[in-house]
């Protein structure tokens, strides 16, 4: 991570690459030809993994079989995918030929590595950008999925964005305990009620989520969405955040759960921090405890500094710029989001309070 | 801060410009610069202006030349080879239609191809051999002596003789090795890693040598004429590593040479003379002499990167692909 401004311009000149997650069977074919159907006039080049067994109906596809490779830099969790290190080079020989690519995994398949290779691999960082992490989910049987498969849970807690599919075969008390088993988890991903994949294309492709000029909140995200459905992008939606607490006191509103070992620990300061703390600090947390974060978000008010500070990461990577000045009316406020296994909150917490300046 | 190179030796005014953009190689067939582009075709720069040659239908993923054939690699799973006359022949179709990610040009007319995790080779008897790698090759080099391909692939690399019914060897290291290349006096052979540094081994004792302190992956490398160097893009200069002695580069260290503000991508070995072309990526083009570090600026920057670089099979002309389209040769 350096603190250097540089321009975002590079970033909408790489091509955007949206990965589809998913257990086995929760939808994620339906939601991928759903996407290819749709009259947008977008043309994309979609990536499946060979063994899918329902027929994707695009032009340009290619078969990824997730082979994962570890770096050589002494860390353990710095995976790259190899297959789409070559799949993506190869692709952008023509790359006149697509607007966007799509990656489909296998439900099996862990969504870190996809996401290391754009940080990790030149190449692909240079011409390519994650756009974001699309999770879809079975209402009927992410519950036990989230009990029974690790790989399941790592999805969940990686998306930027989940469907919530296959509503229409739940009850209403199902829906809103997987719902809120799903906020134990990650309470920061948009969340999306589907029935057959059936979701707005804007609400799947073009979210900028790994963007750090897009990291405007960082607010969990509560079950109002679908009320708000086309309020797309939502960054204005949410002063009212207070209102979205409300949905507590509803009778059979929102459940708490707390997942045993995946959570989010959420941070924050109105006092400016300390640069000097600030980065050794972040720095060794994610050296030590990399394994166990998969994903962390942070806008940061640092003292005598004119400008917002944000930073993401995924595992030991961390990808941090100023964004713009401190509007006038605007509260100088630190967070930090954490999302992961086992993490050591009250250590987390100790470590960023005395990182005050 | 932008290259100028103003008191070096310039032969820029020799430039015969090829309109090329999205040059993947260039290969020469004869006399005649051919420019490789990244998709469907071959642009043969010949005496009456560029003609071009449909010869995949998609995009070109790999390409080797041996100054008499060019053999192209498609994502439309076909393996077709071009002569000098501008005649393409498909060699091999992929029965599931997978990319054809690397192709090598071996002795005797023996080709080497690989598709998925599958390396094949067709002998210049025309027969076929195939063999499943742990992973994905990233890279293929035929070896200078007996009939051997070299296959680099996920944690090492193997050699493998296509005629015989034997485990081809293996050679581990932990890690993502990609480009393959293999010295010519057949001792060493040494890969480029999704890190950026080498990796090499000798083959008479298997012993490890690591190449490292790049900037960035090595993306292009070869051997200097005499066979005494391995030139390497990677920095911002060219990096010589010396392989004459009995331990190779063990111990010792690179030859530093042609520093520059841009990073050095391409690297083409003139085939007779120790002389080295260096495409960087800021477009500038230097022919770097191996002795003295003696430099000729052959192209100038422009901002567009050098995406590839090659010599004729006698080193009289030198061809070039870059980003921004103007491509071109120059006789020397």
């Amino acid at each position: 991570m350096s603190d250097q401004t540089s321009p975002a311009s590079a970033f909408s000149d790489k091509i955007p690459v949206t990965v589809l997650t998913g257990y086995l069977g929760a939808g994620k074919t339906t939601l991928l030809n759903r996407i290819l159907t749709e009259p947008h006039g977008q043309k994309f080049a979609v990536i499946v993994n060979e063994f899918g067994e329902i027929g994707i109906d695009n032009d340009l596809v290619v078969n990824a079989d997730e082979e994962v490779f570890e770096m050589n830099n002494g860390c353990i969790c710095c995976t790259v995918r190899g297959d789409l290190v070559r799949i993506i080079a190869g692709l952008l020989r023509r790359r006149n030929k697509f607007d966007a690519i799509i990656v489909e995994t296998t439900g099996l398949a862990d969504p870190a590595p996809v996401a290391q290779t754009f940080f990790m691999d030149e190449t692909v960082g240079a011409k390519a950008r994650l756009d974001a992490v699309v999770t879809v989910a079975d209402a009927k049987w992410l519950k036990d999925r989230l009990r029974d498969a690790p790989e399941a849970k790592n999805q969940i807690a990686f998306a930027d964005v989940i469907l919530l599919n296959k509503i229409d075969l739940v009850s209403d008390e199902e829906l809103r305990e997987v719902e809120a088993r799903i906020r134990a988890i990650n309470p920061y991903a948009k969340l999306h009620r589907t029935e057959r994949s059936g979701v707005a294309i804007a609400d799947v492709l073009g979210r900028n989520a790994f963007d750090l000029d897009r990291i405007l909140e960082i607010e969990p995200q509560f079950l109002a969405e679908d009320e708000h459905h086309h309020d797309h992008d939502g960054h204005d939606h949410h002063h009212g955040d207070h209102e979205h607490h409300h949905h507590h006191d509803h009778d059979g509103g929102l459940k708490h759960y707390h997942d045993e070992d995946m959570q989010s620990v959420s941070l924050k300061t109105d006092r400016p921090l300390n640069p000097d703390r600030f980065f050794p600090w972040v720095q060794e947390l994610v050296a030590k405890e990399g394994p166990n974060i998969l994903r962390s978000k942070g806008i940061l008010a640092f003292k005598d500094d004119p400008q917002r500070f944000v930073f993401q990461g995924v595992h030991m990577i961390l990808d941090g710029d100023h964004q713009r000045d401190w509007k006038p009316d605007e509260k100088r406020e630190s967070r930090i989001v954490f999302i992961g296994r086992n993490l050591p909150e009250d250590l987390i917490r100790q470590g960023f309070e005395s990182c005050v300046a | 801060m932008t290259e100028t190179r103003a008191d070096t030796t310039s032969i820029t005014d020799r430039i015969e410009s090829v309109a090329a953009e999205g040059v993947v190689g260039v290969a020469f067939l004869g006399s005649t610069p051919v420019f490789v582009l990244g998709e469907e075709a071959l642009l043969f720069a010949g005496p009456d202006g560029a003609v071009r040659l449909p010869v995949h239908a998609g995009a070109i993923l790999s390409v080797a030349g041996d100054g008499k054939r060019i053999v192209t690699g498609g994502d439309d799973g076909q393996v077709v080879v071009t002569d000098a006359n501008g005649a393409s022949a498909t060699v091999a179709v992929d029965d599931k239609r997978r990319w054809i990610d690397h192709v090598a040009l071996g002795p005797d007319g023996a080709i080497a191809w690989s598709a998925g995790k599958t390396a094949y080779v067709r002998t210049g008897k025309n027969e076929l051999r195939q063999r499943e790698m742990p992973s994905t090759p990233a890279g293929l080099a035929f070896m200078p002596k007996g009939f051997r391909l070299a296959i680099a692939h996920y944690n090492g690399i193997s050699l493998w003789f296509p005629n015989l019914p034997a485990e081809p060897e293996r050679l581990a290291w932990k890690g993502s090795h990609l480009g393959v290349t293999v010295s010519r006096d057949g001792r060493f052979v040494v890969t480029t890693m999704q890190e950026p540094v080498l990796h090499g081994w000798r083959l008479a004792d298997g012993k490890d040598m690591r190449m490292s302190g790049y900037s960035a992956q090595v993306r292009s490398f070869g051997w200097t004429a005499d066979g005494a160097f391995l030139a390497t893009a990677g920095s911002e200069q060219l990096i010589l590593w010396p392989f004459s002695s009995k331990d190779g580069p063990m111990g010792k260290q690179p030859r530093l040479l042609a520093p520059a503000a841009a990073r050095a991508v391409v690297v083409a070995c003139h085939p007779e003379q120790p002389v080295v072309a260096v495409g960087f990526a800021d477009g500038m083009v230097l022919l770097v002499r191996v002795e003295d570090g003696a430099e000729i600026l052959a192209r100038r920057p422009s901002g567009g990167e050098i995406t590839a670089l090659g010599w004729s099979g006698d080193g009289t002309i030198l061809a070039f692909g870059a980003e921004d389209g103007e491509s071109g040769f120059l006789r020397l």
